[in-house]
């Protein structure tokens, strides 16, 4: 059986995807994901979840390539420059330098 | 030698040896999650064994390094069991099982000690060894589940079960029967155990390969 492993690094954080372990059971399964991510204290918990209860989903059709509801879509930056130099707050955006 | 010198050596050395000698599956195991769990059990158990010598250096004027790698091998404290070269995998789970087995009754003693700084270590390693126990376990289980699993663990067993027997204290050895009957489901053979204080001619091949860095700089290096 192969588990997928996730692994969480300091409480509180999402648990994220670290690798998997090939394993006959679920107990032996247990003895490995300890000792391949968290020996080293990198983990604070982990997750194990047999691969066949993963469902994955992989067709994301985007047929008329509507740009404009991806976040990389179109940019603002310029837009949002003018519209700070009309309202004169420029020296207010993140990241401004000020005098 | 203090009692407590020459028993923190004792435990010292079947810790050394025994992750030496689990040590030898690394890159060979049966499948790649096990050669790691097993590996780092290996080093689990070295980490042990200085912890120890560290304690026993403190009494006798000396370093871990030097009591792990600079006596002479007559002049070790292990158990056979753990000098053996078995590098057969039931053999290997059979002897890892038994060591494990006798080490828990040996270290609940330990727990109780009236010395502070034994009973506190004691209770360290045994949070530890408490995986290792797990591991060893399902592998019971593993092999007593089929019969050519059984067939071979009995086989193993039969052979080091006098070793296992060596590694307790006299008092300590009907603990050790009763527990392994029980888990086994079948009787032990009634045998002479193979006491601390004799050792194998495997442990001389393993000080040559073990010490042979340390011995090739000249005394005082810093590694």
């Amino acid at each position: 059986m192969i588990f997928e492993v996730f692994r969480q690094e300091r409480k509180g954080q999402p648990f994220q995807h670290a690798g998997s372990v090939s394993a006959p059971d679920e107990a032996f399964a247990e003895i490995y994901a300890r000792e391949q991510y968290a020996r080293r204290q990198e983990s604070v918990a982990l997750w194990l979840v047999p691969r066949d209860a993963v469902s994955e989903i992989d067709e994301f059709p985007d047929e008329f390539e509507m740009k404009y509801r991806r976040v990389d879509g179109y940019s603002i930056k310029a837009r949002l420059h003018e519209a700070r130099e009309r309202a004169g707050t420029l020296d207010m955006a993140p990241g401004a330098v000020r005098e | 030698m203090s009692d407590r010198t020459a028993l923190l050596l004792a435990i010292a050395d079947d810790e050394l040896i025994l992750g030496w000698r689990n040590s030898e599956w690394t890159g060979i195991a049966p499948f790649l999650e096990e050669d790691v769990a097993f590996s780092s059990i290996a080093q689990n158990e070295i980490g042990h064994a200085r912890a120890l010598y560290d304690l026993a250096a403190r009494e006798l004027g000396t370093t871990a390094d030097e009591l792990a790698f600079d006596r002479t091998p007559d002049e070790y404290r292990s158990a056979p069991l753990v000098e053996l070269r078995r590098l057969e995998w039931a053999r290997t789970i059979a002897r890892h099982w038994l060591y494990e087995t006798a080490d828990e009754i040996r270290i609940a003693a330990l727990k109780s000690s009236e010395d502070p700084e034994i009973a506190g270590l004691a209770a360290k390693i045994d949070r530890e060894e408490a995986y290792h126990r797990m591991h060893a376990e399902m592998w019971i289980d593993r092999l007593l589940a089929t019969d050519e699993g059984r067939t071979r663990l009995n086989e193993a067993i039969d052979e080091l079960w006098p070793y296992a027997l060596g590694v307790l204290d006299d008092g300590l050895r009907p603990g050790l029967a009763a527990r392994a009957q029980e888990r086994l489901g079948r009787a032990l053979p009634d045998v002479e155990p193979v006491p601390r204080g004799t050792h194998e001619a495997e442990l001389a091949e393993l000080w040559e390969e073990m010490t042979s860095v340390r011995r090739s700089a000249p005394a005082g290096s810093r590694w």
